[in-house]
């Protein structure tokens, strides 16, 4: 029976299951379930595994090959990761919504089709905004109503795209798409907003500090690495990506420096080190889109072990400010060690992961004579070493004694950075493990005197330039603060205008007879409703409702064909 | 007070430390001298290219960053009363 379930499946009966069981069953069931799903997977032959027809248009809801299998894999170790980590949580909600949000990015790399894309999409948003509103704090309904609207915005023009496209090409297959037409552009944006592209990537900066320490280790794996995914298949090869990928790397790390939230600081830096991915998609050589890949595979683990430190650290001491916190290396050792592997992960040490798998894009950047946006991701590479390889161990353990007093966290934070942290060595020392696995064949060696000490100079002088910084009293200090970045637009501006067309509106009303002043009165206490502070859940469901009535319109569309 | 001294809470330690990490950074340098390298970029060709595009790098960054600060900067509570 093993080899022929899709690999959600199990994981959406996982999430029906466990809220109702309890203790150690429960526990013994979560530890299992990636491990026997990735099993499955390994026993799951190339090829659609199941077809339907859906008003005449064939359907291929699951269908593995090289790069799926590639995503499969790792999602399954990032659902391990997670799961291990939050195996002392006695919220049941959020652990069924992170298996749910787990099973739905399976359900999105195993799409053969884009309906059924479109399907896990949104599944993805609206289980994953749970793991924001765990927390339970105001602000985290906020961040979390507004990463709802961005997602299911994105999931919307996901499926206009679908829809274009069938009127295009005749088929839903999820396969190269490009830049070709209408359908092209669509589905490019929706990927895009997912992939937290420029201007469009406030909602991961917003949201993902919100979440609950345990939920932000499963929001960093899964969505974007999922729109990575989506755009190696769709738009491999697309210039345009080059551009966007060197921005995303480079304007990121200037947020990162002045961020006082220190999962926010990690957020920053993943725009950045999509950047990277993004860049070798557009690259689309098969070096680049190898490297680019195993970037993603990386960052999963990499990202998760950072954030799994910082959630840690959260955790325990209930802060997370650079500007509370110092001096927790003395109460927390063994989690101050961990991320300091993770930060030499992300930072491209020689012998830890990221090394591996970045060199492979700036190598393929080169190659390719792409000798402007080379500088930039060089730029970029030496950035992310100063804000998350230095900043964050260095603010949270080190620096100025905070006096915070703590102790490490449960065991089961401890075995999941653990395993992280084996993984970010295991793969730096052994990259042929990952390359195997890689959707082209390759001979890539990492390891050759050039690179290496390019890549240790860069590094030991970057670390150079900050403890330079630092001694001279010219680095920046950390304050409580908010920066102003492109969510300025809707959190401030778009707001307030609401409001001013509010109050003009309520201004006109008062002008009118009675009755009108009455009915009037019902249309200002509606807005209230539905964009005041408490009734801006009513905002969302009206774009999921938008959702709804698309698919409505696609069927009758279908329909009339 | 009962607090065990920690590495870190000695000056001398730190300077150790650094002092340490300074001879590193020379003999990364010198390594230049003597590692031959194969270049594609002709800026990889200079003599501490790497090592100096580092550093201004990232003295750049912050400096930058910090300057960014005036613009961008507000109270922590900024987007709170907005509800």
């Amino acid at each position: 029976m093993m080899g022929s379930l899709p690999p959600f499946v199990p994981f959406f009966v996982a999430a029906a299951l466990v809220p109702a069981l309890g203790g150690r069953v429960r526990a013994a069931v979560l530890v299992a379930l990636p491990v026997l799903g990735a099993v499955n997977l390994f026993h799951l032959s190339d090829g659609v595994l199941w077809q339907l027809s859906f008003l005449d248009n064939a359907l291929e809801p699951v269908r593995v090959d090289r790069l799926s299998r590639l995503f499969g894999y790792l999602f399954h170790i990032a659902a391990l990761l997670g799961i291990v980590f939050s195996l002392h949580l006695r919220d049941r909600f959020e652990i069924a919504a992170g298996l749910v949000y787990a099973g739905s990015a399976l359900g999105a790399v195993f799409a053969g089709d884009l309906i059924t894309l479109f399907v896990f999409w949104e599944l993805m948003a609206v289980s994953s905004v749970c793991l924001i509103w765990a927390r339970r704090t105001g602000r985290a309904a906020g961040a979390g109503l507004r990463y709802l609207v961005v997602q299911v915005l994105s999931g919307v023009l996901l499926l206009g795209g679908a829809a274009a496209h069938l009127l295009e090409t005749g088929t839903l297959a999820f396969t190269y798409i490009g830049l070709g037409g209408v359908a092209g552009w669509l589905i490019f944006i929706a990927f895009g907003i997912k992939c937290a592209f420029p201007f469009l990537h406030n909602w991961l900066t917003d949201a993902y500090p919100e979440a609950t320490p345990t939920g932000t280790v499963f929001l960093c794996a899964f969505t974007t690495k999922v729109a990575v995914y989506a755009l190696a298949r769709g738009f491999p090869g697309t210039e345009m990506l080059v551009y966007i990928g060197a921005a995303m790397t480079c304007f990121p790390i200037f947020y990162a420096v002045i961020e006082n939230d220190l999962r926010r600081v990690l957020a920053y830096s993943m725009i950045n080190q999509i950047g990277f991915m993004v860049c070798g998609i557009g690259i689309g050589t098969e070096l680049a889109v190898n490297g680019a890949v195993a970037h993603a595979f990386n960052d999963v683990i990499f990202k998760g072990l950072l954030m799994m430190s910082m959630g840690a650290v959260l955790h325990m001491t209930g802060r997370i400010n650079g500007s509370d916190l110092g001096g927790l290396y003395k109460s927390m050792p063994i989690t101050t060690g961990l991320c300091i592997v993770g930060a030499a992960s992300i930072s491209a040490f020689p012998l830890f992961s990221g090394f591996v798998s970045k060199s492979m894009v700036m190598s393929a950047a080169l190659a390719e004579g792409h000798h402007w946006v080379w500088p930039a991701l060089l730029f970029a590479s030496a950035g992310v070493f100063h804000h998350a390889g230095i900043k964050i161990p260095f603010f949270a353990f080190f620096a100025h004694d905070s006096g915070i007093r703590t102790t490490e966290p449960p065991a089961n934070m401890l075995v999941a950075m653990g395993l992280a942290a084996c993984l970010c060595v295991l793969i730096g020392c052994y990259p042929r493990l990952l390359y195997d696995l890689l959707p082209f064949a390759t001979d890539y060696t990492a390891y050759d005197a050039t690179h290496v000490l390019a890549q240790l100079q860069i590094l030991f002088f970057s670390a150079l330039a900050f403890v330079w910084l630092k001694l001279t009293g010219l680095y920046p200090p950390e304050l409580p603060s908010v920066n102003l970045d492109a969510e300025w637009a809707y959190r401030r501006l778009g707001w307030r205008a609401a409001l001013g067309a509010r109050s003009g509106a309520r201004a006109v009303y008062a002008g009118f007879g009675s009755a009108r002043v009455r009915i009037g009165r019902g249309v200002g206490e509606w807005a209230r409703r539905s964009f005041g502070p408490s009734g801006r859940l009513g905002e969302a469901w009206d774009t999921s409702r938008m959702a709804i009535v698309m698919i409505v319109v696609l069927c009758v569309f279908l329909l009339s064909i | 007070m009962h607090e065990r001294k920690h590495f870190f809470d000695d000056p001398r330690n730190v300077k150790k430390v650094l002092r340490v990490f300074y001879v590193i950074c020379a003999l990364l340098l010198l390594a230049d001298v003597v590692v031959h390298r194969h270049v594609v970029h002709a800026w990889e060709g200079v003599w501490g290219f790497y090592a100096g595009y580092g550093f201004v790098a990232c003295v750049l960054l912050v400096l930058i960053a910090k300057e960014m600060r005036k613009l961008l900067m507000r109270r922590e509570d900024y987007y709170d009363d907005d509800g």
